[in-house]
């Protein structure tokens, strides 16, 4: 395989009856790397796994996944990829353990390695103690895993996660992420499909936004909290007479000298360049003996996000945001 | 370090034409595995045709053999026809909700046959029209009825059911497919199934019917296999009755297979 890339999309376009799912998307994953596909529902996230998975044809485009055309070698790809997508696809009427075997031997793994593969993985992920009951009596953060398990049976070069922690609680959230670091440290190439800003920020290399089907920015995720504007910095002062205080602490660390915003009653924020803020931020509140019930960084949403990307549709800051539009006019 | 790859440290089983056989063995195992855990689902083949048996031998018996030994010999073969129609909706609800589930996404980006995930669950049934036709001619032998032809005749006419069962089944295997959840499967099989089982002749003489509906019910293939089950069971010709069955079975892969395969490669 000559290309460095593991996954490599070229105009991938998919139409469904009136609806344009995806409007001519570029995307690469270099080889070990993490890509994160950021993008609200309906955006065609799930539309885009599914064609690099070979469960969904493109209408227009092509890609190449480990190094095989998906349209043309789908087999090659399927040997060679995971996929793990928004519902758990494992078996419910089966044991963990069992689920793993099924699909270590649906891979033509012998019955040996199968079970030294799924004995493996089940450490890995925490459930040997739960690997022979059935999935009816798992946890949904334990269906999630064992969802990812499975698909790590037969080592993928590439692995899909479509919205890998959707409706998990914040604890679990944080278990499946390192998992994710986990297989990346382990050599495997990650497309990542996301809601969470956050999430693509804690796990990906390079980002991807898409928006009705076009790629809206593609940058690393420092580069795209620049451009989308910076972090937050909240501060909840236990006593309502140190307000003054706080404000003055704040206004030193703001960007540009933003002005203090009452977020919420009794809670103030400014917006700040980088995690600096947050440390100078503590130095000074205990220098000057505040105290704080709350005091929080944050990414900016979603939401702002795209209101910030695609208000500056027009006149895009990040390098590739026009891909998707150049390529829609060439489609 | 390693680089992870398909063959690092394991060991896999060379790849051949087999694999689709080895694929829907695998699949059907986990179909059997399930009957296994959940034996309520057996009802259909179990409870109904013992039900069914003594419903239809006590109530139809009198009159439309004149007793009930006598109807025995006519409707054994013809309840197993009707049973063996009925429970071909298991397999339909059954892949429905594989679809429904997610299950299937799994199998589709894996490097198997299309046709094994089909294949294997057809297989898996296997277990269910054996144990139906088991507990039929059980259900008989306790009422009366009895097989008066030699063994291998019996033997014949069960692989002919099991047979009829497995090219039947690639039609609801279509409903499941393309039908939008468990309920409708089940409202769409049932409804093509109750004119198809009744107007046969699984439970009067068709010669008592009007002629276009005799018609309908002479050309059924249910009747066809039906027939032969008689034929085979109690004596008389079954050459032809078993050919129209076997012609029959031929119909429904032909027609019923290549659709509910293209359906499952299109299913998103």
């Amino acid at each position: 395989m000559t290309s460095d890339n593991a996954v490599e999309a070229e105009g991938l376009v998919k139409n469904f009856k009136e609806t344009k799912a995806l409007k001519g998307i570029d995307l690469a994953v270099p080889r070990g790397s993490v890509l994160g596909v950021l993008g609200p529902n309906g955006a065609g996230k799930t539309t885009a796994v599914r064609i690099l998975a070979t469960l969904l044809r493109a209408d227009g485009g092509h890609a190449k996944v480990a190094g095989y055309d998906v349209a043309k070698k789908p087999s090659e790809v399927r040997k060679r990829i995971g996929l793990t997508g928004q519902y758990a696809s494992v078996d419910e009427e089966l044991t963990g353990r069992e689920n793993l075997h099924m699909i270590a031997a649906l891979l033509n793994m012998s019955g040996r390695s199968s079970k030294a593969r799924a004995k493996e993985l089940l450490e890995w992920f925490d459930l040997t103690d739960a690997a022979d009951r059935t999935l009816k009596t798992y946890s949904g953060g334990m269906r999630r895993r064992l969802d990812l398990a499975a698909s790590l049976t037969g080592h993928p070069e590439v692995v899909f996660l479509d919205e890998p922690t959707t409706g998990l609680d914040p604890a679990k959230r944080e278990d499946m992420w390192d998992v994710v670091r986990d297989i990346v440290k382990r050599g495997t190439s990650v497309l990542l499909t996301t809601q969470y800003l956050e999430e693509a920020d804690a796990l990906a290399d390079d980002i991807v936004v898409i928006n009705h089907g076009e790629v809206i920015a593609h940058d690393t995720a420092d580069k795209l909290k620049r451009v989308v504007g910076s972090q937050t910095l909240r501060v909840r002062p236990s006593d309502a007479s140190q307000v003054d205080t706080v404000n003055a602490i704040l206004a030193e660390v703001a960007t540009d000298g933003a002005p203090v915003d009452e977020y919420r009653p009794g809670e103030y924020s400014v917006p700040v360049v980088d995690d600096s803020a947050l440390a100078t931020v503590v130095g000074k509140l205990a220098a000057q003996q505040v105290a704080v019930t709350e005091l929080s960084l944050q990414l900016p949403s979603l939401d702002e996000v795209f209101f910030t990307l695609t208000g500056e549709r027009q006149r895009p800051t990040a390098d590739d945001a026009t891909a998707g539009q150049e390529q829609e006019v060439s489609a | 370090m390693s680089t992870a790859s398909v063959t690092h440290d394991v060991d896999v089983i060379q790849q051949g034409p087999f694999d689709m056989f080895r694929h829907s063995w695998v699949l059907a195992k986990r179909s059997l595995v399930k009957t296994w855990r959940t034996p309520e689902g057996l009802i259909d083949v179990t409870l109904s045709p013992i039900m069914f048996t003594l419903l239809f031998t006590f109530i139809f018996g009198g009159a439309i053999a004149g007793s009930t030994a006598d109807y025995l010999v006519f409707l054994i073969p013809g309840l197993i026809g009707q049973n063996i129609a009925f429970a071909s909706v298991g397999i339909g609800i059954q892949l429905n909700s594989d679809m429904s589930k997610g299950i299937f996404d799994r199998f589709r980006a894996l490097p198997i046959s299309r046709v094994a995930p089909l294949l294997g669950a057809a297989l898996g049934d296997v277990v269910r029209y054996v144990l139906l036709i088991g507990i039929m001619v059980g259900t008989g032998y306790a009422l009366g009825y009895r097989v008066t032809t030699d063994p291998l005749s019996f033997l014949g006419g069960c692989l002919l059911a099991i047979l009829f069962a497995l090219c039947l089944a690639w039609a609801p295997m279509l409903v499941g497919l393309i039908a939008r959840s468990e309920r409708a499967v089940q409202g769409i099989v049932f409804m093509t199934l109750f004119p198809l089982t009744f107007a046969s002749n699984a439970f009067v003489p068709t010669e008592t019917m009007p002629s276009w509906l005799a018609a309908f019910a002479n050309a059924n293939p249910l009747s066809h296999l039906i027939e032969a089950l008689r034929m085979l069971w109690s004596g008389g010709d079954w050459h032809a009755p078993v050919g129209w069955t076997l012609l029959w079975c031929a119909v429904f892969v032909i027609i019923f297979a290549p659709l509910a395969i293209r359906a499952y490669n299109r299913k998103a």
